[in-house]
């Protein structure tokens, strides 16, 4: 504290922060403290109208809660919810919130108004104590440390002491492994989705009916799951729609690579939904610039180009799902993507 | 009541229960120990309690919620009120977050009341934190209660986002996928991490009920625990005070507990409270039907998480394209980690501040008397710094709405808040530290000339002075009072040799008090006294 | 996790049964009259011809200059020939043409033209070639099924215009616009047409049921405000987290400042 302060210019050759004050400069000729400030006195504290005043608003202000909470006692049954109307709901949640506002506002700032006004307010002094314990206090914590180490032989007995420490690090281990059954190991889930059964038609989401070539015309945008996908079952279901969800264009065929060209079925192309950032829906498409941007972290992606990454935090185009046209004009998928969808993970070239 | 026990058997049922409590758990005592504990008063030192009322609102509404709420992701159809969703196919999570909100009367106004109040609470205690930074407050004896802190700071997140994606609607499962996303990013354990959570594929049917376990038990528990910690330590070593007439690192100055801080405190948490309530009284927050139950194919423009975790959210949009490189067998998904690294070391920063600034001043006293930011002019301009970097971050999440309302491209937005990343924190150090050292010299002005007055006055000889008003004691003091550090070089230590510690250490110390002003001292306020009286 | 999941597929088949009839009965005739109303290009009476005729005026009057004598396109904007009334009648009536300064996308002005002034120019244009025509009233009767559109709406269309048509921002400057104050009409034809960047939705692609329901899903969110009180633009977390931080902690400092001072 203050008074352990030392002066530096005359401790040369020890590092500063050996001492309490480290860097600190320690003026001599700091201005001295003038003590608390005079108390400053209140209308309240001097006349007795604005005491009788304060008195009756902090009153006031708790009639008021109680108005406040037997309104919105009065509110919850006056708005009774009849099911259809929203009105009704709109009103109970505004007015009994309402009520119960004022309730606890009348409490409060009753309260806050009493302390101010009639409590007294003058500053008073109390002394701190220094954290660390007296140098008694601390010779007492210490021989009772080394009683304790003495009693118990815990310095001395090295095989307790040893034996103690490795049982103390290894009985959490059960508990940790007890987390395995929480999930399986997911690295081929993460390779395949729906489409690797080979044969599925392209279907609209969500009602699952199949897409005919001759649907999608230029400039129009399909929302595609596997056909067969809406008979699974929970969770499956979402499991496979989350892989396997495909956006599906159709472009002048001149604007697109020959690879795109070859994947898809004049000028209409399949391509992943799932981001390879992080996974959210890219499912925001412009016609005329052929760009797709994820809602989620801004990554553009080129159509015309393979959906490489024009823009944003993404490094892997998305990928390209092959479809062809079957006997009756339908688009189908002949297999799988060529590579794992969505984010990248650890093992994902393995 | 204080009183109470010498009233033994006699007054009336106040005094017979006090004398109750009193043989059974010493209750006297504790109100001698504790009952006039002196707090200062100062409106930045409720910032703390707003967050503490805030959690307090949470675990009521949130309790309410419980009742209602069933986190099972089976499916269901819903045969709710609510027309737009008649009939769709969604989970009893998100159908019950329905009902909650159509079905039981106030229950909407709880699910607001939940979610304004969690909002709050993390950014009450956000704002506490920055009061705590730019005061100096975490300095010896306080360096633990500040990570103690920290440690809230980061549950309150976790309680949030916990949270957030219960309802199983499309807004928070598209979140959610966020985070599956950044999990498998993770090198070696990510793949795996993310089957622990999701109990297999995302997005399966576990994790919300996972999630439940963990909003409602662990966390809030753990929140409580570091609470009981944080308010205790408050007690040990008794609050701070600003500098001012009377106020020493030896003593604290303010109003009793009783009956005044009660009064005030008690009082406040009504009005926090109210606060909370007249919000979601008319102001919606999470309409979660309008999203929608979750589906892995549609989102929505303006997917965005709460602003708590909006920095880590910007963290990843900012980052530029092509970091995903393949090693090997191993794909490093870099536009994953570099904002996690990002964002988990700006928080890291945050934590050990305390350490760092303790060992380069070395000083080892207790402080109880708080710093004026402009004192400490390059923490403050650190802080500055540290929350431009964090707010540049946060505003990186709303980049889309940025575009649209302020009709600029979208592309120019993102590209403007990578550049203010690097080069705004820079800014706003060298700008912060100019204008805390500006506003020191104003002080110097001040105890050493006075207030300017306005009035102008004519001496006899002709001249024009304005006449300068002298400023009181205790203004004085309070703008005199203050620690004045002087950087130090890298001394050799006992061996004869400068270590890399010792360097470091000096080049810190230089790099925080090459620039300072010393505060007036006597002797130099006595000498300009003589010198206005010669004139 | 208790064993309380239900054998339902996603979509049972019953529930697929009734939402077809209930397609059927509420929109079934109106289905009919629009499958008449796209295939056939109406035959030209001597009205339609005159009103052809008053709309090649005004069109080589206000339009030529950029799309070219015969609407067959030029530098400053493309070809019209096929784009159908539709394309018209949502352009001009909504005010995005004539259009003024080239920017990222055609911005909503008011209105240049009277509506038979546009019902002439779209005359003319569909008489060069057939193309989308806008809906008659039946379809924005709004007597779709609220709950199947929603979910076509957030499928196809929240992406961009977000869950409650609020609008979101796309690529370069562009953006989607809100949809609050746009006319079913003018939702109906820009699915049918697919204007500036946005895709087409024909009607291979979302039935006219399904456009039916989107339109009736989209007027019942804008006529139904929010149970829970003031919306906040439906801009979700970010505008919610500023009022947090602005309007709730800025008044609760406001408060403590005055629980801090002293009284009087």
């Amino acid at each position: 504290m203050a008074d352990n302060s030392k002066d530096l210019a005359n401790v040369e050759p020890t590092a500063e922060h050996e001492y309490p004050t480290g860097l600190a400069v320690v003026a001599p000729d700091k201005i001295a403290d003038p003590g608390i400030e005079p108390h400053r006195v209140r209308m309240t504290d001097k006349s007795v109208k604005h005491e009788k005043a304060a008195e009756r608003q902090v009153a006031g202000l708790f009639l008021l809660s109680i108005l406040g909470s037997a309104f919105a006692v009065w509110a919850y049954f006056a708005f009774p919810f009849d099911g259809e109307t929203a009105g009704s709901l709109r009103y109970n949640t505004i007015f009994l919130g309402l009520g119960i506002t004022l309730g606890l506002f009348g409490i409060g700032i009753g309260a806050v108004h009493w302390a101010k006004t009639l409590m007294p307010d003058s500053e008073v002094s109390e002394e701190r104590h220094i954290t660390r314990g007296s140098e008694e206090v601390r010779a007492a914590a210490v021989e009772i440390i080394r009683l304790a180490d003495q009693e118990s032989g815990f310095s001395r007995r090295k095989l307790i002491r040893r034996t103690m420490y490795g049982a103390l690090a290894l009985f959490p281990i059960p508990a940790v492994v007890m987390f395995s059954d929480l999930g399986p190991d997911l690295k081929d889930a993460l390779r395949h989705t729906m489409w690797a059964k080979g044969g599925l038609r392209l279907a609209r989401d969500p009602d699952g009916t199949a897409i005919k070539a001759a649907d999608v015309q230029i400039g129009s945008v399909f929302h595609v799951i596997p056909e067969g996908l809406v008979d699974l079952e929970p969770p499956h279901l979402l499991n496979e729609k989350a892989k396997a969800a495909v956006l599906l264009v159709r472009v002048d065929p001149s604007v697109i690579t020959e690879k795109q060209r070859a994947w898809g079925y004049e000028g209409i192309v399949a391509y992943s939904k799932i981001c390879t950032h992080v996974g959210c829906p890219v499912a925001l498409y412009e016609q005329h610039t052929h760009h797709l941007l994820c809602p989620c972290h801004q990554s553009t992606f080129d159509l015309a180009d393979d959906c490489k990454v024009i823009f944003g935090p993404a490094s892997r185009p998305l990928p390209q799902l092959k479809i062809e046209v079957d006997a009756e004009g339908y688009l189908v998928a002949p297999g799988d993507f060529a590579e794992p969808v969505g984010p990248g993970f650890w093992e994902r070239k393995a | 009541m204080s009183n109470a026990v010498e009233t033994k058997n006699k007054g009336g049922f106040l005094a017979g229960s006090a004398n109750y409590l009193d043989e059974r758990v010493g209750v006297a005592g504790i109100l001698k120990e504790f009952g006039r504990k002196i707090f200062p008063d100062h409106w930045s030192f409720m910032l703390g309690e707003v967050a503490l009322y805030s959690f307090l609102v949470i675990l009521l509404s949130g309790t309410f919620l419980t009742f209602f709420f069933d986190p099972s992701m089976a499916e269901t159809h819903y045969h709710g009120v609510y027309a737009p969703l008649k009939g769709m196919p969604m989970s009893v999570a998100y159908e019950s977050t329905l009902d909650i909100s159509f079905e039981v009367r106030g229950g909407l106004l709880m699910r607001q009341v939940h979610h304004w109040s969690a909002l709050l609470f993390v950014a009450a205690a956000g704002l506490h934190m920055l009061r705590v930074f730019f005061t100096g407050a975490f300095r010896k004896p306080r360096e633990i209660n500040w990570v103690v802190g920290f440690m809230l700071f980061i549950l309150s997140m976790a309680g949030g986002f916990t949270g957030y994606s219960l309802p199983d609607d499309l807004l928070s499962g598209n979140g959610l996928r966020i985070i599956d996303g950044m999990i498998k990013g993770l090198p070696v354990i990510g793949t795996a991490t993310s089957s622990l959570l999701f109990g297999g594929e995302f997005p399966g049917d576990e994790v919300i009920q996972r999630l439940y376990s963990l909003h409602i038990m662990i966390v809030p528990a753990l929140i409580l625990v570091f609470i009981a910690i944080h308010l205790f330590m408050v007690v040990i070593h008794k609050h701070t005070h600003y500098s001012g007439g009377g106020k020493k690192d030896t003593n604290v100055v303010g109003y009793p507990l009783m009956p005044v801080y009660v009064a005030k405190a008690g009082g406040f948490f009504f009005i926090v409270f109210g606060v909370i309530m007249l919000t979601s009284a008319l102001i919606t927050i999470n309409p979660v039907w309008n999203y929608g139950g979750y589906d892995p194919s549609p989102v929505s423009a303006g997917t965005q998480p709460d602003w708590y975790i909006g920095f880590l959210d910007g963290a990843l949009r900012l980052t530029p394209s092509n970091l995903e490189i393949v090693i090997g067998e191993n794909t490093w998904m870099l536009n994953i980690l570099l904002p996690m690294v990002v964002g988990v070391g700006l928080l890291g920063v945050v934590a050990v501040y305390p350490f760092i600034e303790g060992w380069v001043t070395g000083d080892k006293r207790e402080h109880h008397v708080l710093d004026r930011p402009r004192n400490a002019p390059t923490r403050t301009a650190i802080g500055a710094a540290g929350v431009v970097f964090y707010a540049v971050l946060w505003a990186g999440a709303s980049t889309d709405l940025i575009a649209t309302n302020f009709k600029v491209s979208l592309n120019h937005v993102l590209t403007t808040m990578q550049i203010l990343l690097i080069i705004g924190p820079v800014i706003a150090y060298y700008v912060t530290k100019r204008l805390c050292l500006s506003l020191q010299r104003k002080d110097r002005e001040i105890v050493l000339h006075g207030h300017e007055s306005g009035r102008i006055v004519r001496l006899p000889h002709g001249e024009y002075i304005e006449v300068h008003e002298q400023a009181d004691q205790y203004e004085i003091w309070k703008l005199t009072d203050f620690k004045e550090y002087s950087p130090t070089l890298a001394r050799p230590n006992a061996k004869g040799i400068i270590t890399i510690r010792a360097r470091i250490r000096s080049a810190m110390s230089k790099w925080f008090f090459e620039d300072r002003v010393s505060p007036v001292g006597t002797t130099e306020l006595e000498a300009t006294k003589k010198h206005g009286e010669l004139h | 996790m208790p064993n309380t999941k239900k054998k339902f597929s996603r979509r049972s088949p019953f529930a697929a049964a009734l939402v077809l009839i209930a397609g059927l009965v509420v929109s079934g005739g109106t289905y009919v009259a629009a499958s008449a109303a796209v295939t056939n290009v109406s035959p030209k009476t001597e009205v339609d011809q005159a009103l052809i005729e008053t709309g090649k005026k005004l069109f080589l009057a206000n339009c030529a200059s950029c799309h070219g004598k015969n609407a067959e396109g030029a530098q400053g904007g493309p070809s019209l020939i096929g784009v159908g009334s539709a394309s018209v009648d949502f352009q001009v009536a909504t005010g995005r043409m004539p259009g003024q300064a080239s920017g990222p996308q055609m911005e909503v002005k008011p209105v240049q033209f009277k509506q038979e002034d546009i019902d002439a120019l779209a005359a003319y244009v569909a008489s060069l070639a057939p193309g989308p025509e806008s809906p008659t009233e039946e379809y924005l009767a709004r007597k779709g099924d609220a709950a199947k559109g929603g979910e076509l709406f957030r499928i196809n269309c929240a992406m961009c215009h977000n869950a409650v048509g609020a609008g979101g921002a796309l690529t370069e400057g562009k953006y989607a616009p809100p949809l609050k104050n746009t006319e079913a009409k003018h939702v109906y034809q820009a699915m049918v047409t697919g204007p500036q960047n946005m895709p087409v939705f024909s009607n291979s692609n979302l039935s006219v049921e399904a456009k039916t329901d989107i339109i009736t899903y989209l007027q019942y969110v804008q006529e139904n405000p929010s149970v829970g009180g003031e919306e906040l633009g439906n801009l979700g977390p970010v505008v919610e987290g500023l009022w947090v931080w602005l309007g709730m902690l800025g008044l609760i400092v406001l408060i403590t400042i005055w629980l801090g001072a002293k009284s009087n």
